[in-house]
């Protein structure tokens, strides 16, 4: 007798990823089969961490034969027999577009790996003019906890799924507005002391350009004092309840100066609450 | 869940527009749980609780907002979110008494002017009678009219408080019927019968459509719309029976069925005309389309700016359900289909078929991703079939005189009749039925050829989302195959003709500034590229030293709106503004 569900065999099928054919896993996407036909270089910034790919950014697309226009990869699943071209010429002025529209409305000057891409694809946004609409505006300061750059945002819709049905079931912010004019907000755009933000930070934890940043980094930064090559991480386990989430201490000149939580752990998958993320302060009182 | 509300409180007003609809809140027997899943299970009434609130009083308040979130556990920022992506909504505070101008393609034409107080609007559908006003009036007894033609004078009046006179009879939008035509497939009812009554309709040939579709049940139904050969008339062409055939395989039930009456498309006021002229005939399509597939519930997702069809529609429903026609049996046939009419809100993207879906649902009306296809996972998840008002208009004869016959008119590839949407620059603009192929230089006769002092300089062919055709492709058959063989496209039927008078370039920016105001903003390349799309053209149009190269950006935008965006809303941006530049010598 077999007590242990066992599910539905998984089938394999091939796909071709730039010449290159692999056998993967039905339900995979085509991001990860590229991946594993060696292909390492899509870039992404809507996709990761923990969450539903909402693929609005538009940077990972790739060319399937077939296909009128191009796909996301990040979300768009495998099909027997795929071919999958992920550097035609179509493909690279995709990317470049996207970024040039991003780079001449946002800022993307803390978002890891974005300069890399700029420079990969020749990202040219002084093409749009001075006198181009960007999302330029003053940052939000409301509370003591974290800031909220909405210059840098890129509406990627990731801190609205972490705080909403994903993860936090707090639902504090939303997508408001429509178009250019959309923007992330609590309801009439409210400080966050007064919205139902709880502080849990898994918005910061997700953020993929540094709209969202601990005051700590904030600052650290507008002063010029914040150095990673500096900075060491320690991983505990939080000491404050009995859930067991493993911390990882950002330190920088023997202070905390950001805390997260590793996005592959089993208890917390990325996530923490206002004392794990924020309740740091009492090691550094000296 | 945990809500988390501010300390404003709602007005009685707001209280009592909330409650009718949700249902008083009476006594609660505080034994039983009443929030989780029986209140979010409500989520789809979100959007019909926002418009009760903003036909009160006009607005929607932080107040409105915490009492709906309570009502329907629903967090106040994610109902901020959804009310803020609809333009008939606002979250500031402002007069009861709204002037909408359409400052859209055919009003621009006929010279609309917006005064101080009044809003600008989007095309509101009644290009045959530019330039158009919408007033709404929000109250116990709220009220929306629409004026066109409306003079500056009128518009004036309106503002301060008149009232907008009697709204012309649907008929006027059809010269055919007016002229006599006895061999019309799709308007042979429109103001011929009286669209008020299901007694007249069924004196003029209704439900013979549904009793012939009950005797070759389900499987004879989507047969016949096989071999009926029919293209989708929303804009993408897709064979509606193998919509159809595939929703009704589905195993995971329910099926759900919903009508695209949206139609918001700049220069299209087709669907409308059907649906005020001639309310039963879609209604007994959607149940035979229902019966087909396998649906028990649909629903007539109208534009909110149509107010003449919401009532003879949801008045047709009404009078349908008190004769057997919808309900729990229909016809005596013993199987169930429930409709409703739900109401958009002004936004044109919920009109793209998975947009709608959100819509419904409650949500922002943000197109989803495709695969999966509606046909297995539409609204709430389900196999859903979407097809367009005149779509369904024409599942009528089909099922009367068979697919065959059917296929039998216009061509192999186009078949049955076509509604056009005819404006501009002719003698008698309106909509015109006529068998696929025929050419664009009969439309335009047939429309009374061009309007005394007028000479022909383009037409807009498929509306902003289609593009130009020039006097030498007047003898295009107006066909699926041949349009795309042309480079041009038929859309939804939009005939817009342009005289040596129109400001083309004023045209142009107008499309352009259409798309960047209707871009529902969740993917990069249609939020920021219809954005900087339009920053181009005006730097194009004051020429300058770039402009070579500001013409190769341009270039570079329309394709990755092409290549990248989420949806057909994104792909056809650029469409119109390429054909005007490639074709009229626009910013050149």
């Amino acid at each position: 007798m077999n007590a242990v569900p066992v599910a539905a065999p998984t089938r394999l099928v091939d796909v071709t990823v730039d010449g290159t054919t692999v056998k993967v896993a039905e339900g995979t996407t085509v991001l990860q089969a590229c991946r594993g036909a060696g292909c390492d270089d899509i870039p992404t910034l809507c996709y990761g961490d923990t969450l539903t790919p909402k693929n609005a950014c538009r940077v990972c697309m790739v060319e399937v034969e077939g296909s009128r226009t191009l796909v996301p990869s990040c979300s768009r699943k495998v099909e027997a027999g795929m071919v999958v071209h992920t550097d035609t010429e179509r493909v690279q002025h995709s990317r470049k577009m996207v970024l040039e529209f991003l780079g001449s409305s946002t800022d993307l000057s803390v978002a890891p790996h974005v300069a890399d891409w700029n420079e990969q694809y020749a990202v040219d946004v002084d093409r749009y003019g001075p006198d181009r609409r960007t999302k330029a505006q003053p940052v939000k300061r409301d509370n003591e906890l974290y800031v909220r750059d909405y210059e840098k945002c890129i509406l990627c819709y990731k801190c609205v799924d972490a705080c909403g049905e994903q993860w936090q079931n707090t639902f504090a912010i939303a997508v408001a507005g429509r178009g250019f004019d959309s923007h992330i907000a609590a309801e009439y755009d409210a400080e966050l002391p007064d919205s139902a933000c709880v502080y849990c930070g898994n918005c910061i934890a997700v953020c993929p350009t540094g709209a969202l940043m601990f005051t700590s980094e904030h600052d650290m930064r507008a002063d010029g004092s914040w150095d990673e090559s500096r900075q060491t991480e320690t991983d505990t386990i939080c000491p404050y309840c009995g859930v067991g989430c493993q911390l990882t201490l950002h330190v920088q000149d023997n202070s905390i100066v950001k805390v997260t939580s590793p996005s592959d752990h089993s208890v917390t998958h990325g996530n923490l609450c206002i004392k794990g993320r924020f309740g740091f302060q009492h090691v550094q009182n000296h | 869940m945990d809500l988390k509300l501010s300390a404003h409180t709602p007005t009685a007003d707001e209280i009592d527009a909330i409650d009718a609809l949700l249902g008083a809140t009476g006594e609660y027997d505080h034994r039983l749980a009443r929030a989780g899943h029986d209140l979010r299970d409500q989520r789809h009434r979100l959007l019909p609780v926002l418009h009760a609130v903003n036909d009160r009083v006009g607005w929607i308040s932080r107040g409105a907002i915490n009492h709906i979130a309570a009502r329907m556990d629903v967090a106040p920022a994610e109902i901020y979110g959804v009310a803020t992506f609809y333009g008939l909504f606002s979250t500031t505070e402002r007069s009861t008494r709204q002037v909408h101008v359409c400052v859209d393609l055919a009003c621009q034409i006929a010279g609309a002017t917006v005064p101080d107080g009044a809003h600008e609007s989007p095309c509101l559908g009644l290009c045959e009678r530019a330039p158009a006003v919408l007033l709404v009036e929000a109250g116990p007894q709220a009220r929306q009219t629409v004026l066109a033609p409306a003079t500056p004078v009128q518009v004036r009046a309106l503002l301060d408080g008149g009232a907008a006179p009697d709204e012309a009879p649907a008929e006027v939008a059809t010269p055919q019927v007016a002229a006599g035509a006895d061999d019309l497939v799709l308007l042979g009812r429109v103001g011929v019968v009286d669209p008020t009554s299901l007694h007249s309709y069924r004196s003029h040939g209704g439900y013979a459509a549904l009793r012939r579709a009950i005797e070759i049940g389900p499987v004879g139904v989507i047969r016949e719309m096989l071999d009926s050969g029919i293209m989708g008339r929303g804009g993408a062409a897709f064979p509606a029976g193998r919509k159809w055939d595939a929703v009704a395989r589905q195993p995971a039930r329910p099926h759900y069925l919903v009508c695209n009456a949206d139609e918001s498309e700049p220069g299209t006021f087709k669907d409308r005309v059907i649906m005020e002229g001639d309310p039963f005939s879609l209604i007994e399509a959607m149940t035979i389309a229902a019966y087909a597939t396998g649906c028990e519930q649909g629903w007539i997702y109208l534009r909110g700016e149509y107010p003449r069809a919401r009532r003879r529609l949801t008045d047709a429903i009404e009078q349908a359900v008190a004769h057997g026609l919808l309900g729990d049996d229909v016809m005596g046939a013993g199987f169930s289909f429930h409709l409703e009419v739900f109401l958009g809100a002004g936004a044109y993207i919920c009109g793209e078929e998975t947009a709608i879906f959100n819509s419904i649902e409650g949500f922002r009306g943000e197109p989803r991703n495709k695969p999966p296809f509606p046909v297995e996972v539409g609204v709430f998840g389900k196999p859903t079939v979407v097809n367009n008002v005149e779509t369904l208009a024409n599942v009528l004869p089909i099922v009367l005189g068979g697919g065959q016959a059917y296929a039998s008119v216009g061509t192999t590839g186009s078949t049955g009749t076509k509604l056009f949407c005819v404006s501009g620059a002719v003698a008698r603009p309106g909509v015109y039925e006529l068998p696929f192929g025929a050419t664009l230089r009969e439309v335009i006769d047939l429309a009374g050829g061009m309007r005394e002092g007028s000479t022909l300089r383009t037409v807009l062919l498929g509306g902003a989302a289609g593009s130009f055709a020039t006097p030498d492709e007047l003898d295009v058959p107006l066909t699926f195959e041949d349009l795309r063989a042309a480079k041009l496209s038929l859309g939804s039927g939009v005939v817009m003709v342009l005289d040596q008078h129109v400001d083309l370039t004023a045209f142009v920016h107008r499309i352009a500034a259409f798309f960047r105001d209707e871009s529902c903003g969740q993917c990069v390349p249609c939020r920021v590229g219809t954005m900087r799309q339009e920053e181009v053209l005006q730097r194009l149009e004051h020429g300058g030293p770039n402009a070579s190269a500001d013409r190769e950006l341009l270039a570079d935008i329309g394709r990755v709106l092409r290549d990248a965006s989420i949806c057909g809303f994104g792909h056809s941006a650029h469409g119109a503004i390429e054909s005007a530049i490639a074709k009229l010598g626009v910013f050149s």
